[in-house]
């Protein structure tokens, strides 16, 4: 599993990192927002 | 049309110095680059033709609400939707009294801002005719952006960040001109591409422009 | 059955809540197998342990071109044929491809440091992104600032329009204004610079991967893009009552 990485251990690991980041907080930030919605929407439907 | 445009020309010198302003702007920007860079005639005559350019760019997106909202508030507008006149040709006219009075100015006192940030002689020609051929098109998407966010009450600085992304070809190719001719070689090139964005632009945005307007006088 | 029926928002919940679990496995299973893949490559002899950072960036910046299409697309379909299904999906994906074209950016950046000896260099491509995300910020102001939804959908459409030949524009002007250190495209056909296949496998895999991850993410968003039209329309009726 571990990778020699060499003298590109920096870059590799940080362009992973932010892309890693940045991809898990869109699908944590949509999958928020979906549940979010769907409560709204069955609040709604209850009262409705 | 031209009553129109003539109306329009009239409220802009009326409403506080449509001509004047635009030009103040720019003397602003061309005064305070110095500053911030120092000096140097070298380093300035180099960075000129960017910052003549920018500098056209800001003063043209700083009037540009004012195309529509005026319009919009009064109702003229709707007006203007159900004229005989083609919303289309009402775009197109209003773009161009706003280019008479942001647009031409800054054409025609180009050269004096070209000698105040060092701008050698060879190149004044080309900044000209490049303002020339480019300013219309900026403000025509202009009058794009105006007429997309004419219904917001805060569309000031959205506007500019749908427009000045749209700006990226024509300075790109307008201050390679001047760039060009600043190095004594022949900015033809760019100028002839610049004059195609132009016209294609005037030739295709206000079909944009008036749909987006028809939108928000729904 | 024509594909049209899918513009219907019931008739869409319904397929796509079906599709939805497929579509997120795949995506969960080849996304991971492929960027694992790649990190397990071998060094490239010249460009050494970087060569990893491809995995991501290649297929990011695919995807960042694809969506701004596929959300061309779909505003055209809202502006021809008027369906709100479509207006939707293209308002769900412009935050994934602002994303998208993030990643590919900021690999980009840190990828260049140690092959160019610098983080950023105003290069065609890189520029060319620059200005794409630009696009992506302001369409997704743009429907965030108009209230009504129909509206929002109408003048959208038409900036994606207008933005797509001005971005399509900016590619040429760029390349114009500045010849770049920036290779060109990784899997292009012609011969010459071919990739080797140690790396063209996993590639492939993690733009699949890409690919269906934003499916899932467009299926899911849509999804809650309808649902929140929903209420919106529920609580207006509310109040009208």
């Amino acid at each position: 599993m571990m990778v020699e990485l060499g003298r590109y251990a920096v870059p590799v690991l940080t362009a992973w990192g932010i892309s890693a980041a940045l991809i898990v907080g869109l699908i944590v930030q949509t999958l928020a927002a979906g549940a979010r919605a769907r409560r709204a929407l069955e609040e709604v439907e209850r009262r409705g | 049309m031209i009553a129109l445009l003539m109306r329009d020309l009239r409220l802009a010198t009326r409403a506080g110095g449509g001509f004047g302003l635009g030009l103040a702007f720019f003397l602003i920007v061309c005064t305070l680059v110095p500053f911030g860079v120092g000096p140097q005639g070298g380093t300035l005559a180099l960075i000129a033709p960017g910052i003549l350019w920018v500098g056209a760019l800001l003063a043209c997106l700083l009037s540009l609400d004012r195309i529509f909202a005026l319009d919009w508030e009064d109702g003229s507008l709707d007006l203007l939707a159900t004229a005989p006149l083609p919303l289309e040709g009402a775009v197109l006219v209003k773009a161009a009294a706003h280019w008479i009075t942001t647009g031409l100015p800054l054409v025609a006192a180009a050269p004096v801002f070209g000698i105040l940030l060092h701008l050698p002689g060879a190149a004044q020609p080309w900044l000209v005719a490049a303002l020339a051929l480019g300013t219309p098109a900026l403000s025509m998407l202009g009058a794009f952006g105006a007429a997309l966010t004419v219904g917001l009450r805060r569309g000031g600085l959205l506007m500019s960040l749908l427009v000045l992304p749209l700006y990226v070809p024509t300075l790109i190719f307008g201050a390679e001109a001047v760039r060009r001719g600043a190095a004594g070689g022949d900015g033809t090139t760019p100028l002839v591409l610049l004059a195609g964005i132009t016209m294609a632009v005037l030739a295709a945005i206000p079909f944009a422009a008036a749909g987006a307007l028809r939108v928000n006088l729904r | 059955m024509s594909i049209w029926e899918y513009a219907n928002p019931v008739k869409f919940m319904r397929t796509s809540g079906a599709v939805l679990p497929w579509v997120a496995a795949a995506a969960a299973v080849s996304l991971p197998a492929g960027l694992l893949w790649g990190w397990l490559t071998p060094e490239d002899y010249k460009q050494g342990a970087t060569v990893k950072i491809m995995f991501l960036h290649v297929p990011a910046a695919m995807m960042a071109i694809n969506i701004w299409v596929m959300m061309l697309v779909a505003s055209l379909i809202w502006l021809v044929r008027r369906h709100h299904v479509s207006a939707l999906a293209a308002r769900a994906a412009a935050p994934i491809g602002a994303v998208m074209t993030l990643v590919a950016l900021v690999t980009g950046a840190v990828w260049g440091q140690p092959m160019w000896g610098t983080w950023w260099e105003w290069d065609p491509r890189l520029t060319s992104f620059l200005i794409l995300f630009l696009f992506y910020l302001g369409y997704m102001a743009l429907w965030g600032a108009v209230e009504n939804p129909d509206s929002a959908a109408d003048l959208t459409g038409v900036l994606c329009l207008v933005g797509s030949v001005f971005a399509l524009l900016s590619r040429y002007a760029v390349n114009f204004w500045n010849q770049g250190l920036h290779q060109g495209a990784s899997l292009s056909i012609a011969p010459g610079e071919r990739m080797s296949a140690v790396y063209k496998y996993p590639l492939y895999l993690c733009m699949a991967g890409f690919f269906l991850l934003f499916l899932t993410l467009l299926l899911l968003r849509t999804r809650t893009e309808i649902r929140r039209r929903r209420t919106a329309a529920l609580l207006a009726r509310e109040v009208r009552a």
